[in-house]
């Protein structure tokens, strides 16, 4: 396999700020990644994954750098991280407040959640508020239908919410 | 090489054993209606127009990559079809905005085409008027999203005759659109060639010579089909 | 490493177990209800009381019952407590020294109630019981056995038939015989071959895999070993959705155990056939639980399905012969290889053999997993081991296949689960999720919520599916707002129809399902909604439609 140098990019904005001091060992992970996938052009959505990860999101300067790693046409780099919803194009808010939209979820009430923070926050779902503080997210099914309805607040799962336990758990971080 | 002999819509065809339906029945001067299908470029069997009913298989099936086998007995053109066509159609129509009598390329579209052959008069389902973009950055060339029906065959001719792979796809959905490189301004795609292939191989007026004014613009189909032809074997037809 | 090995390391796994050993479910539905500040409760309780050599706190996989978590059992043979908290963990480990007498200010389930006592483990046989995070927990229970079996006993061939007299067939939907895709992709000759898990769970309202993944991962690997060595491949991807990140983890952890201990890599139980097994992290398509989609993602593409044939058996992954199964097919290898064909084929029954697993949600009392022979009535699953609607209401119907099934009507409950019954309600056995909807749900509604659901996860590639779903949406929008006519009701039912049958892949094909069985069974939802006075009233009124 041809070595790949560290190509210039321009390192992504941060998505917040405690990730900041570790930016060129972010850039050196997602090189990590890719060297061990050999740079082949089929690891395109694992590499995307991973720099989401370390990023945060993947920006237009993020997909560039992939697209010449691997080789691969900008526009089908961009149209795969188009194509997975679970790839974000723009940085998600310093909260994350995901509400789980699968049939489960939804028979035990998930649109009175979505509806309960939309109001909350001023905000559509899929949205972030305008400070960057909270970004409302629906999901398709996180298969925890057991404890319907389910929401993820920061990556923790929590079960059988009501709007009101929801909006208690989530106005702190509005303010 | 053997050949398969059959049958489509009763008539009795030969061909040869890698042929598809579609080009047995083109052969045979039998019309299959189609809209994805570019020859010269790899089939996709997006647009489901050139669905056919064969006997003995419960599904349908799409012709341009259905492969021909001995003694098929194929159905081109029965009621269900022609039902199944006319909705296809409409349901193009109402999902985004095509407006013939504006358009650069009335009398020469294959959209407005498979629309009068299969008699649609007008679309029975909801106009979606979705706000869609011009860009017109490219400078010699357009492509107005109004009039796009995302076959990819501007994405296929690019990718597969010129090779420089500027155009795919991006979202999904109803929301798939076609793009140039990271979803830049066409005139900014620095791996455009400028060679002007996904203009002829648009089936609409999506993409457009700058210029071209109201039902003016005509594309030749068959400056792709030379060029394929040449490359692979070695054959100049002009 | 061989059969002796195996038998070697479970031996000294059971040896070094203590006496007693209180069983905490870490799987994602109790974890979310702080099962995991529970089992820390536990481990601090144990060591407060002293007792740190005689019992352990061990974390499983899934117990079942989701909605009375988090659960702990006292192993051997004592009590279930559901809905522990922290504050209760003293209370356990004290009654742990009076046997038979559970700590009394803690709830214990009742494990003679049908929801476990009609179950018939076989994909879950180790769920809830052994350590997902070691290897040796696995083989402990006889883990590894069979395809120690498989590789060294057995020629391939032998093992596609094996599989084929079993009778199991495709646990991911459509319900393909498992062993003649096992022998297609056998025959056809290639340098290469593939085999593929797929764990693309997509299905809203299952979660079987998921839990499988986390409760047992290595006996996914074990089945694609089995299977690869059966056809003749040498690389297998698991291809999991990315909203499960502890399946994935997991999955890693148990994937790299096996490769230290020779049973994945070069030369697996010293023989010459060789396997690895990579996985690929899913990114949110429902239509990647499509084969050919799920191929093109795998490859790095989007993940928009081709037309078929070519099969993925004759040209798969890379142009080349790939083996596609999905996670809880896999799940049953292993203990058909062990248990014998005819084992497996007596389960169940005729045309479909062996278990199904289901994933209980909505509206019934006891939400979780289970395992049943096939044939088991929907009453029995309903309403015996489910308990029913809560609070005493009454089931309407039963949703299974999710978007690309149909709604069952309460009057259909008697009907036994199997692929054939199933689909001629106009439903399908789909991957297992069953949700369970009372009075107060609104079938035009449930169809609305599915079909939006298909809207938006339309690859967009075909014009019925991208554009048709789109419309139905709008009509079933329109509909339920009292706007429609007569009129859009036949033009909803046409259009369900072209888009069933023009559409290209199986997510278009079946996106009208919903539609399609509620306007059969629940026609005057419909009816009531229409404004319209040329309209019929074809049938007096069933059940309310108010609106939630």
């Amino acid at each position: 396999m041809t070595p790949v140098a560290v190509p210039e990019v321009t390192v992504p904005k941060e998505p917040s700020s405690r990730a900041a001091p570790r930016a060129d060992n972010r850039l050196k992970m997602l090189e990590a990644t890719m060297k061990r996938h050999q740079y082949q052009a089929d690891a395109l959505i694992e590499v995307l994954h991973t720099a989401q990860e370390l990023f945060g999101c993947l920006e237009d300067d993020m997909l560039t750098h992939v697209a010449r790693s691997l080789k691969v046409p900008p526009s089908r780099v961009y149209g795969v991280a188009t194509f997975y919803h679970f790839f974000t194009l723009k940085p998600h808010g310093e909260h994350t407040c995901v509400v789980c939209m699968g049939t489960a979820c939804y028979v035990k009430g998930a649109a009175a959640l979505v509806s309960a923070i939309e109001d909350l926050a001023g905000i559509k779902a899929g949205e972030t508020t305008p400070d960057g503080k909270l970004s409302l997210i629906t999901a398709r099914c996180l298969g925890a239908c057991g404890i319907a309805p389910a929401v993820v607040l920061d990556g923790e799962v929590l079960g059988y919410e009501t709007p009101e336990s929801l909006c208690n758990r989530v106005k702190g971080w509005l303010t | 090489m053997a050949v398969k002999t059959l049958t489509i819509d009763g008539k009795h065809v030969s061909a040869r054993d890698d042929q598809t339906i579609l080009q047995t029945a083109r052969e045979a001067g039998i019309r299959i209606p189609t809209l994805c299908d570019l020859p010269g470029v790899g089939p996709l069997g997006a647009c489901r127009l050139c669905l056919v009913e064969v006997t003995g298989v419960p599904k349908l099936l799409p012709a341009c990559v259905t492969v021909v086998q001995e003694g098929m007995e194929v159905q081109t053109n029965t009621e269900r079809l022609r039902r199944y066509r006319l909705m296809i159609v409409e349901l193009l129509f109402a999902e985004r905005n095509h407006v013939c009598s504006v358009c650069v390329a009335n009398n020469h579209c294959e959209l407005q085409d498979r629309a009068m052959e299969i008699g649609m008069t007008h679309s029975r389902f909801a106009y979606q008027f979705p706000k869609l973009d011009v860009d017109t950055t490219h400078g010699r060339f357009g492509i107005d999203h109004n009039r796009c029906i995302l076959c990819s065959r501007c994405v296929r001719v690019c990718d597969e005759i010129e090779g420089a792979h500027t155009w795919d796809v991006s979202g999904r959905g109803a929301n798939a659109r076609v793009i140039t490189d990271m979803n830049v301004p066409w005139g900014e795609a620095a791996s455009c060639t400028s060679c002007g292939k996904c203009v002829q191989a648009c089936p609409t007026g999506a993409i457009f010579r700058i210029g071209a004014t109201v039902a003016e613009l005509e594309k030749d189909r068959t400056q792709l089909s030379f060029i394929v032809n040449a490359r692979e074997n070695k054959q100049w037809l002009g | 490493m061989d059969t002796t090995d195996l038998l070697e390391i479970a031996e000294r796994e059971r040896a070094a177990r203590t006496p007693r050993r209180l069983r905490c479910c870490t799987a994602a539905g109790c974890l979310s209800q702080n099962g995991q500040a529970l089992k820390a409760a536990l481990i601090e309780a144990v060591k407060t009381a002293g007792l740190t050599d005689s019992v352990e706190v061990v974390g499983v996989g899934c117990m079942g019952l989701c909605s009375q978590g988090p659960l702990v059992q006292v192993d051997p043979d004592g009590p279930l407590y559901e809905k522990v908290t922290p504050d209760q963990a003293p209370a356990i480990v004290a009654a742990l020294n009076e046997p038979s007498a559970p700590a009394d200010d803690v709830r214990v389930g009742d494990p003679t109630h049908p929801f476990f006592a009609k179950q018939v483990p076989v994909v879950l046989q180790n769920s809830g019981k052994i350590n997902p995070e070691r290897i040796e927990s696995y083989i402990e229970v006889g883990g590894y056995q069979a395809l120690c079996t498989a590789v060294r006993e057995m020629q391939p061939l032998e093992v596609c038939e094996l599989i084929t007299a079993s009778g199991l067939r495709g646990r991911g939907g459509a319900g393909y015989p498992t062993g003649l895709k096992w022998s297609t992709v056998a025959k056809t000759e290639s340098d290469r071959k593939f085999v593929v898990c797929n764990a693309d769970e997509g299905d809203p309202g299952a979660f079987m895999d998921r839990s499988v993944l986390e409760s047992d991962p290595h006996r996914i690997i074990e089945g694609m070993a089995i299977a690869a060595y059966a056809v003749g491949a040498s690389q297998g991807f698991v291809y999991v959705r990315g909203e499960y990140p502890l399946a994935i983890s997991r999955l890693k952890t148990a994937i790299s155990q096996a490769r230290r201990l020779g049973v994945l890599g070069a030369g697996v139980f010293e023989t010459r056939f060789d396997f690895r097994v990579d996985i690929r992290i899913g990114a949110g398509a429902f239509v990647c639980g499509e084969e050919t989609a799920l191929m093109r993602s795998i490859e790095g593409h989007r993940g928009t399905p081709r037309p078929r044939p070519p099969f993925p058996a004759a040209k798969g992954l890379w142009g080349c012969p790939t083996l596609i199964n999905n996670v809880e097919t896999l799940a049953n290898i292993p203990a058909i290889v062990a248990n014998g064909p005819e084992w497996f084929a007596g389960l169940g029954t005729g045309k479909s053999a062996g278990t199904k697993v289901f994933a209980l949600a909505g509206k019934i009392k006891n939400t979780g997993l289970i395992e049943v022979p096939m044939g088991t009535t929907l009453r029995t699953i309903v309403e015996e081991m489910g308990g029913g609607v809560p609070g005493g209401g009454s089931v309407k119907a039963v949703q299974t296949g999710g978007p690309s099934g149909g709604c069952i009507p309460a009057e259909h409950l008697d009907t036994p689960v199997d692929y054939e019954s199933l689909a001629q309600l106009g439903s399908i056995m789909g991957s297992g999720g069953m949700i369970v909807m009372d009075e107060s749900d609104n079938m035009v509604d449930v169809a609305r919520f599915f079909m939006e659901f298909c809207m938006d996860e339309s690859c967009g590639k075909c014009v019925p599916c991208r554009a048709g779903t789109v419309q139905i949406h709008h009509l079933l929008t329109k509909l339920r707002s009292g706007k429609g006519t007569a009129r859009d009701l036949d033009v909803l039912r046409e259009l369900c129809e072209m888009v069933k049958q023009t559409s290209l892949c199986g997510l278009g094909q079946s996106a009208p399902n919903p539609v399609l069985s509620t306007l059969r069974y629940f026609h005057n939802e419909y009816d009531t909604l229409l404004n319209d006075p040329m309209t019929p009233a074809t049938k007096p009124l069933q059940t309310s439609t108010e609106t939630r």
